[in-house]
């Protein structure tokens, strides 16, 4: 082998990667700023500035897709982050039943998302839905989960986070687990209870694994949109709609050059708060 | 032998990539390109023995489907052309995926689809065949040709008939409470008074199924052209406004009073249009804003009901103004760039002859008068479309808006829901709404926006 090929055929292997990323993601990325800025019919092109974004700041129904987008984020990730952690050092704990309760715990993630909503939907039906007629034989009058415009964003997170604290629960799970059993023994030594062991040794070296579920969450939850869709289409009338789903509307009205703008100011969106969110949660880790 | 190795690697792994993009763009309609590539080779033989097989695409709400499929079976006797369906979901989902398949270039020979407004947005004149002088389109009514014409060429032949946007509302219930049709909005609010008080509902709202909550704007149509002509041409030139202009602000008014009124069933955001059928026929709810093609789906689902449901208009302020705001039917295209365009011509032809007419309306009965010269509706029509035709005896019909205008704003479902649950004012949803209509006009790239 020449130096020349040695230096550089390693490179040869990045090439099919490097492909499939420049024609998936980079490209399109490219693109989508271009047809932002285009009144576009997919066959044909007008170009038009910044038109489309004003219009998007705009819509009536965008602060309460902002609005909601925070909101469902920040409460789906709340909900996730701390019933995860509760339900991680649970399951790494001597549970009886302990790996059937994993598997319990982790199943919902495994649905189709667009099943679950659909089966939630019909469950959470006004007054003959599974959800309010177990509570009237509880003598408890049910809300309209879905139907009362106060609660229905909270019933969709909901949903959510009983969907998906699965996966926020294998990760803390991974996390508890790498935390090196010596500490609980010099606790034990010390004579710490087992909420001392929580306070102090699991919560505080679980914080690499909690911050990924921050994160994931968190940016899963911007840009959340089968469930919703699946359980209220944005309805009733706008006060579910989520930024994503506002941007699908635009994109079924045809008006694509707007929905690509959608797209963009979501990118970016997203990226703003995530960026910061990730530095910060990654200086303040422990390293064991 | 290293280096062997990092070749084949390389070798394998572009082979792979290969493989994967090729998987992906071939992979972008199963339903078509398995039959349609036996069918091509069929083609280029062009055999007159040889059966051709066209693909249709249409949506499969109702009994449209089912009624063309026995046309189809005869035509396959007679013309031996066989039909492939391409079946696509119904509403704005629907519209979406005929714009892409359009785009791509990857749309069934024949498509059944929308006239008017959504047609116009789908760019006919590059997409479909210009059938203005085939033979097949000279029996059908300049009403419906005009609904399918872009840039003075007409593009469609009717699937079906006429239907009107009104109210469907329980005979039954009306001859037992001892009510009569009301002539005005007024006496309308009065017969759901009595109602509510008899423990009925009075009006019903599905508004679950959001496209079923858009009745009261669209079918107040009648009522706005009656007393402003102009309404349409100056909609779509930007000059009038829903909010500015009071009747046509009255139609989002009429969409919020029953809410305010109490006069909805209970829990009209989680029901259904099957539901609300269900309702209607059984008389549990007495007044229902639908298409008079619901009638349809009755008689599915509750035959021995079916005659208990009549029509009317929705009423106006006034007695004098009374009139149904009318629905053409939905048409057949044919695809422009198929490769079997003279097959598709046969097809539609017999489709609208006497013969396939024939076959076509004894599977699913007409919800108003047919739009093709000769063919009259069925002594056994639905009791409903019978009331309907009185309206169309004395000319006091009119097109709904979206037959006149190409401006249809996408979001009209939510924001009448929004309206008619109470979340926003009457005043503030036509201002939403005129400003949705604003970006299907810039869309579009019509003159004035």
């Amino acid at each position: 082998m020449t130096k020349l090929t040695i230096r550089t055929y390693s490179y040869l292997f990045l090439v099919p990667a490097f492909l499939i990323y420049f024609v998936f993601y980079l490209l399109p990325t490219a693109l989508s700023l271009f047809f932002s800025m285009t009144r576009w019919t997919l066959t044909d092109w007008d170009y038009i500035g910044f038109d489309n974004y004003v219009t998007f700041f705009s819509e009536t129904a965008l602060s309460i897709g902002f609005r909601n987008t925070l909101i469902y984020a920040v409460v789906t990730c709340g909900l996730k982050v701390i019933l995860g952690l509760l339900l991680g050092a649970f399951l790494t704990s001597t549970a009886l039943f302990k790996n059937y309760l994993r598997s319990v715990i982790f199943f919902p993630t495994l649905l189709s998302t667009i099943a679950v909503g659909i089966a939630f939907s019909i469950m959470m039906h006004p007054s003959s839905g599974l959800i309010n007629t177990s509570l009237a034989a509880l003598g408890i009058n049910g809300p309209d989960w879905l139907g009362n415009t106060k609660i229905a964003l909270l019933s969709v997170a909901l949903v959510d986070v009983w969907k998906g604290v699965g996966v926020a629960t294998v990760i803390y799970i991974a996390g508890i687990s790498g935390i090196p059993a010596e500490y609980y023994e010099a606790l034990k030594i010390d004579g710490g209870s087992s909420m001392n062991a929580f306070r102090y040794i699991t919560v505080p070296l679980s914080r690499p694994a909690m911050n990924s579920v921050i994160i994931l969450a968190f940016i899963g939850g911007l840009r959340s949109f089968d469930l919703i869709w699946a359980m209220t289409k944005g309805g009733p009338g706008f006060t579910t709609d989520l930024i994503a789903s506002i941007i699908y509307k635009q994109y079924q009205a045809g008006f694509y050059g707007l929905a690509t703008a959608g797209n963009v100011i979501l990118f970016v969106g997203v990226s703003l708060l995530a960026f910061p969110l990730y530095k910060y949660l990654t200086k303040s880790e422990v390293y064991l | 032998m290293k280096r062997t190795n990092a070749r084949t690697l390389a070798l394998l792994t572009s082979m792979m990539i290969v493989v994967l993009l090729a998987g992906c763009g071939g992979n972008n309609s199963p339903t078509t390109n398995g039959p349609s590539g036996n069918t091509n080779a069929n083609a280029a033989t062009n055999e007159p023995t040889e059966k051709t097989t066209l693909t249709l695409m249409v949506g499969n709400t109702g009994t449209t489907l089912e009624a063309l499929k026995a046309v189809a079976t005869e035509a396959e006797k007679k013309l031996n052309i066989a039909i492939e369906y391409d079946i696509k979901p119904d509403g704005t989902e629907g519209d979406n995926l005929v714009k892409t398949r359009l785009a791509t270039g990857d749309m069934a020979d024949l498509l059944v689809y929308n006239t008017g407004s959504l047609l116009k947005a789908v760019n006919p004149v590059d997409n479909f065949l210009d059938v203005t002088n085939e033979p097949f389109m000279a029996d059908v009514l300049d009403s419906f040709k005009s609904v399918v014409t872009v840039d003075g060429k007409v593009y469609g032949a009717p699937v079906g008939s006429s239907s009107a946007g009104a109210i469907l509302y329980n005979k039954k219930v009306y001859g037992e409470l001892g009510l009569t049709v009301p002539r005005t909005w007024d006496e309308f609010m009065a017969n759901n008074e009595k109602i509510k008080a008899a423990g009925k509902t009075a009006v019903i709202a599905s508004y679950k199924d959001t496209w079923t909550s858009q009745l009261f704007v669209l079918g107040d149509y009648y009522n706005v052209q009656a007393k402003v002509p102009n309404f349409a041409d100056n909609y779509t030139n930007n000059k009038a406004k829903y909010a500015t202009t009071p009747e046509a602000l009255r139609s989002f008014e009429k969409t919020e009073e029953p809410f305010k009124a109490g006069y909805m069933n209970k829990d009209f955001l989680a029901t259904t249009y099957d539901v609300a059928l269900k309702m209607l026929a059984e008389g549990t709810g007495v007044h229902y804003p639908m298409l008079t093609s619901a009638l349809d789906s009755i008689l599915q689902n509750n035959p021995d009901k079916i005659n208990d449901i009549g029509v009317f208009p929705i009423p106006s302020d006034s007695a004098d103004v009374n009139g149904l705001t009318v629905w053409m039917p939905s048409g057949m295209y044919i695809n422009k760039n198929s490769k079997k365009v003279e097959a598709a011509k046969k097809f539609v032809d017999y489709f609208v002859s006497k013969e396939g007419q024939a076959i076509f309306s004894s599977k699913v009965k007409a919800a108003g008068p047919y739009v093709i010269k000769g063919i009259e509706l069925p002594d056994d029509a639905y009791e409903g479309v019978k009331e309907m035709q009185k309206y169309f005896d004395e000319g006091k019909t009119a097109p709904a808006l979206e037959f006149v205008s190409p401006v249809k704003g996408p979001n009209l479902e939510n924001l009448t829901v929004a309206v008619g649950s109470g979340i926003t004012s009457a005043q503030k949803g036509a201002e939403d709404y005129d400003k949705d209509i604003l970006k299907q006009a810039q869309q579009l790239n019509l003159p004035g926006w």
